[in-house]
């Protein structure tokens, strides 16, 4: 067991999601009645507020809306990194999430950038989402 | 909401303010408990006077009044340890005393963050698997995004920077007063890019108090009472778990706010002498400019970068420092300097003819307060 980034914590909203990511693939909350799709994931629907919520497997794809660099080691866990991105992407199916950019160097990201969930084991339970330059 | 029935009915009597600074041998108690005396002293009143109390990063409202001895208020309250509760805490003050539920209300502020090595980032969140944390990174976040909007730079929120350390300079009270250049900012380490070293505040231990009280019963007490003419608050919750909505950057609420504080306070933008922006880090301050309507939307950067808020100019803004420069204390001793600023009592760093001041926090709950004398 050699993973030492943070893990997420894991609760009955997002169990699911973690699901997903263990089975290769990016799911979120739908709406059943609006069809919004959103995520952090909870038990209503924050456009709505309907209970009529499913699953959603997202094409896994999205764009960079503003992006950072941890200069400042806050995690143990990076410091092999360091210093690392975190880049703000908005997914094409809509809802936001932070996460980082692989594949690329810092100086390259850029606003903009379209992008592709990749997945990462962490540990037998945890594969972490994080995000690629979408391929040619 | 509307707050025009409060007009001028409340008012600050009395300040007090702790040194700023690493202060092991006391703690948020005590550092409330001194600044508390000061502002009875400074209203010459006694905490007999006192019949309600409003804290704010202090463990307990009920032990802090035990340990005081302050018995049977008629109104008290705790709120939550960020900053946005200042503003709010003066202004739940307000509401109280001119609804009848206290006549005498203590407002007491104690943070012993930086001796016991509060560290703003790291630990359990929901984005810690990713790496991101920090109210400064979500600030970066939002800065990178400003400035591929409207062409915003770093060179620019230096300016803010240097503004308030070379008010600092004229401040005792300060805890960072040695004046530094726009270069010195550009050559300052990284800490969350784009964000420096120089664009975030210092953490500090301290305490602050104010004594409000009705604008009847201010009459008579021992300093020129400092009243409340308008309030506004908007709370946005949308988007929170990444902070704000990617392009909003308080502007929303901010706006809405500037669409009522005035007409209710009857008192216009044009008669604002000086602000105290909540400055946790120096975009916040070009975020407050442009969403409360003293520049243009997406012109904060260079509105800045013409020193609008340097003494002498035409908004003088935290001229006590600042969270960057005179220390971290939540927007609490901004509103200290705002009445010290309407008494004349700020010495060297004195805004001329100082009659209305108004103070301004951008973040999820976003408030502000005009005050006048």
């Amino acid at each position: 067991m050699d993973y030492k980034k943070p893990l997420p914590g894991i609760d009955i909203w997002s169990r699911p999601f973690w699901a997903g990511t263990r089975a290769g693939e990016l799911r979120m909350q739908c709406c059943g009645d609006c069809r919004t799709i959103f995520f952090p994931p909870g038990p209503v629907c924050p456009s709505c507020q309907s209970r009529n919520l499913t699953w959603e497997t997202l094409s896994g794809r999205g764009e960079v809306l503003s992006w950072v660099i941890f200069h400042q080691l806050y995690f143990k866990g990076f410091a092999d990194e360091q210093p690392y991105n975190v880049a703000l992407v908005k997914l094409d199916e809509g809802p936001l999430m932070y996460t980082n950019v692989v594949g690329t160097d810092n100086d390259k990201l850029a606003i903009g950038m379209r992008l592709e969930a990749v997945f990462e084991p962490a540990t037998d339970e945890i594969t972490m989402p994080r995000f690629r330059a979408v391929q040619p | 909401m509307t707050t025009e029935h409060l007009r001028d009915q409340t008012c600050i009597v009395g300040v007090g303010t702790t040194a700023y600074g690493n202060f092991p041998e006391t703690d948020a108690n005590g550092l409330g408990a001194d600044a508390l005396s000061m502002a009875l002293a400074d209203a010459g009143l006694t905490l007999g006077d006192v019949d309600g109390i409003i804290v704010n990063r202090i463990p307990s409202y009920e032990r802090f009044s035990e340990m005081i001895g302050l018995n049977n208020p008629t109104f008290g309250a705790q709120l939550q340890a960020s900053g946005r509760m200042s503003g709010a805490s003066v202004m739940m003050a307000a509401m109280a005393l001119a609804s009848g539920q206290a006549k005498c209300i203590a407002l007491v502020y104690g943070n012993n963050g930086r001796s016991v090595r509060e560290y703003y980032g790291g630990g359990d969140s929901l984005w810690a698997p990713w790496g991101f944390t920090s109210p400064g990174a979500r600030h970066a976040m939002m800065t990178r995004r400003h400035m591929h909007l409207y062409g915003t730079r770093s060179d620019q929120l230096a300016h803010v920077a240097k503004t308030f350390r070379d008010h600092a300079a004229l401040n005792p009270a300060a805890v960072m007063r040695k004046p530094f250049t726009i270069d010195d900012h550009q050559n300052s380490r990284f800490i969350t890019e784009p964000l420096r070293l120089l664009d975030y505040c210092l953490i500090n231990d301290g305490g602050v108090a104010f004594i409000m009280t009705t604008a009847d019963r201010a009459r008579d007490m021992k300093k020129k009472p400092v009243y409340i003419s308008g309030m506004a608050r908007e709370d946005t919750y949308e988007n929170s778990s990444t902070y704000t909505s990617p392009d909003d950057f308080w502007f929303g609420a901010l706006d809405r706010m500037a669409g009522r504080i005035y007409r209710e306070a009857g008192i216009g933008r044009e008669a604002v002498d000086g602000l105290m922006i909540y400055d946790n880090f120096t975009p916040t301050v070009v975020f407050s400019l442009e969403g409360m309507g003293f520049c243009k939307r997406g012109e904060g950067g260079p509105f800045v970068e013409e020193w609008h808020l340097a003494l002498g100019s035409g908004l003088p803004t935290n001229t006590n420092g600042g969270h960057l420069s005179e220390s971290y204390m939540q927007g609490w001793a901004l509103i200290a300097e705002a009445v010290r600023q309407l008494r004349g009592e700020c010495g060297e760093r004195q805004i001329k003819d100082a009659e209305v001041i108004q103070y301004i926090c951008a973040t999820p709950i976003s408030n502000s307060i005009l005050f006048r004398n």
